[in-house]
């Protein structure tokens, strides 16, 4: 029986010739990755473990970003924690503050994740390096710690969806649209414990921003990974960045999928998730009349250099309509830096929002830009859960940057259609 | 290995960020972040929740953030065990690794009501619900699961040499 791509990664780090959908096996790690919140217990663990030294110091990256720059005192004591392990260790993937960026949005941009990886990161947005065509997913500290230790983790082999993508999408619909349709249509478990496999003609009108918003996603869906085939755009990206020599996987013609889902992108419209659920899904055109106090536009998620083009699109020569707090976050330095070069930051300034350091920050209810009671905010984050942005009756309407950008402006959820463009 | 305790039942798709909120992951102390298990849900749950509690719950129990800080926070609450329809895999991980016993069992989940007081059996997956006397087939465990729940988590179980011999 043949196997998936993410079947021949994980068969090629266990060094076996096959694998199927149930097998238990312990994979080679090219990569280990942990942050300010969740690398701290590792460490814990990793010394409880009676470990001494990491496995390898290229092979490991940690980098501060959720609470970072430290929101407060014990936020700075966890970043203190990670920077003492890391330089005692000769960790060479170290991120300090002006070096850093999202963790997500860093490594590939550093070239220090490639496709063909074996790849697992304390934290659960570590799927998007699917985008690239690598095997990483999610794990907890514990998993971090033992990564660490040896360089290696168990999994068991997960089943996949082939999700098929068609035909070109439209001027304003982004990979963000794309994933969002794709999680309203198989709900928040309806990936649970399997891989999301991308493929079809329409992959190849995705920009590699698009693909690692997608994969990024795949968690939202409850998939072990998301992973997409490697084209002329991903080597295009790797080319020049890749600190490694990378590895193409294609899935076996033969390959079992649980389910073959296809997608006409033609026909997906702008999509926003309702609270609480990132698969609570509305089309543009079926969304009434929703006010907002607050704006997001970055992350993981949706906080590379097409998002950033994307919103200065939009607020090119506008104003952010009075009592919309929008916060706009480049997910790295490098991203920010080019923002600057392009003048999207002076277009952002101009129109009224304010741009930050790259954070997780308000994503997760961590710092710049928490929401009070009853407070509705359009963020081009990942989930919306309750109390996920700030307070607990606070709502978060997740949104690509085109439709959060239209609604900066706007005052309500608005599709960016409805507005000219220069 | 056995867990006994009254129920505290929630829904589907309970997800990391309801169970410890990431205003709170600024440490991972069991005791700590206990006091604010499930707050955003119902801010006095920690007063209600007792020692050998067991949290029965529906669909993709654990969904959303791979924090191991959320089957902390429930250890941490005193929890015994998580009786679920089914699991978040980053969670279903983490609780084995940090020593917390979780269960799946789509019919418990449907029928044990807020209240009730049950019984697991790990060893054979039994859960009996000793308030209507009906009991369900869980998922027993196989023995490095055991073990590593016997040893308090991922740790404990390499400390104490226990994967030697098992096959993975």
């Amino acid at each position: 029986m043949g196997m998936t791509m993410t079947q021949k990664i994980m068969a090629a780090h266990a060094g076996r010739k096959s694998v199927a959908a149930g097998d238990f096996i312990e994979a080679e790690l090219d990569m280990v990755l942990g942050n300010d919140i969740t690398a701290p217990p590792a460490i814990a663990e990793f010394e409880r473990m009676g470990s001494k030294d990491v496995f390898h110091k290229d092979r490991i990256a940690l980098v501060p970003d959720h609470f970072a720059p430290n929101k407060d005192i014990k936020a700075a004591q966890q970043c203190k924690i990670m920077r003492e392990f890391a330089y005692s260790q000769g960790i060479t993937n170290y991120f300090e503050i002006g070096e850093m960026g999202i963790e997500h949005a860093l490594l590939p941009e550093k070239g220090i994740v490639v496709a063909g990886d074996a790849v697992i990161g304390a934290d659960s947005h570590t799927c998007t390096y699917g985008a690239l065509g690598a095997f990483s997913t999610g794990v907890g500290s514990t998993d971090m710690a033992a990564g660490m230790s040896t360089g290696k983790a168990w999994f068991k082999v997960p089943s996949a969806i082939s999700i098929v993508l068609r035909n070109k999408p439209g001027e304003w619909v982004t990979g963000k649209d794309i994933i969002l349709h794709i999680i309203g249509m198989i709900g928040v478990d309806g990936a649970r414990y399997k891989s999301m496999e991308y493929s079809g003609d329409g992959v190849g009108h995705l920009s590699m921003d698009d693909r690692f918003t997608m994969a990024n996603m795949a968690i939202e869906a409850g998939a072990k990974n998301g992973i997409f085939p490697v084209d002329e755009v991903t080597e295009g990206y790797m080319d020049g960045r890749a600190k490694r020599e990378w590895k193409v996987y294609s899935p076996d013609e033969d390959a079992e999928y649980d389910q073959v889902i296809e997608i006409d992108l033609s026909t997906v419209r702008p999509t926003v998730s309702f609270p609480h659920s990132p698969d609570n899904t509305h089309g543009i055109d079926d969304i009434p009349r929703i006010s907002i106090h607050q704006v997001v536009i970055g992350s993981c998620t949706n906080g590379r250099l097409d998002d950033m083009r994307m919103a200065a699109r939009i607020l090119k020569g506008r104003k952010v309509a009075k009592g919309v707090r929008t916060i706009i976050f480049p997910a790295t330095q490098e991203i920010y830096l080019q923002a600057v070069r392009e003048g999207l930051i002076e277009t952002f300034i101009e129109a009224g929002a304010i741009v930050s350091t790259p954070t997780c920050g308000p994503c997760l209810g961590g710092h710049m830009g928490i929401l009070a009671e009853g407070e509705r905010a359009v963020s081009t984050t990942n989930r919306n859960f309750i109390g996920r942005m700030g307070h607990h009756t606070s709502e978060v309407y997740l949104a690509s940057p085109a439709v959060a950008a239209a609604s900066a402006v706007s005052g309500f959820i608005r599709n960016p259609e409805d507005l000219e463009v220069m | 290995m056995k867990s006994k305790g009254r129920v505290i039942k929630f829904g589907d798709n309970i997800d990391t960020d309801l169970i410890i909120a990431a205003r709170y992951l600024s440490t991972a102390d069991p005791r700590e972040l206990a006091q604010h298990f499930m707050e955003d849900l119902d801010p006095d749950i920690s007063k209600r929740v007792k020692a050998g509690d067991i949290v029965v719950a529906g669909r993709n129990f654990g969904c959303g953030s791979s924090r191991e800080h959320a089957p902390i926070a429930i250890k941490g609450a005193g929890v015994s065990c998580v009786i679920a329809e089914s699991f978040a895999r980053i969670f279903y991980r983490n609780s084995f690794n940090i020593g917390l016993p979780i269960i799946e069992s789509p019919e418990a989940s449907r029928d044990i009501e807020d209240g009730d007081e049950i019984k697991v059996d790990y060893e054979t997956g039994e859960i009996q619900n000793l308030t209507t006397g009906k009991s369900y087939n869980g998922e027993a465990y196989p023995p490095f699961i055991r073990r590593i729940i016997e040893n308090g988590g991922l740790v404990g179980y390499v400390k104490a040499g226990g994967a030697e011999g098992h096959d993975i």
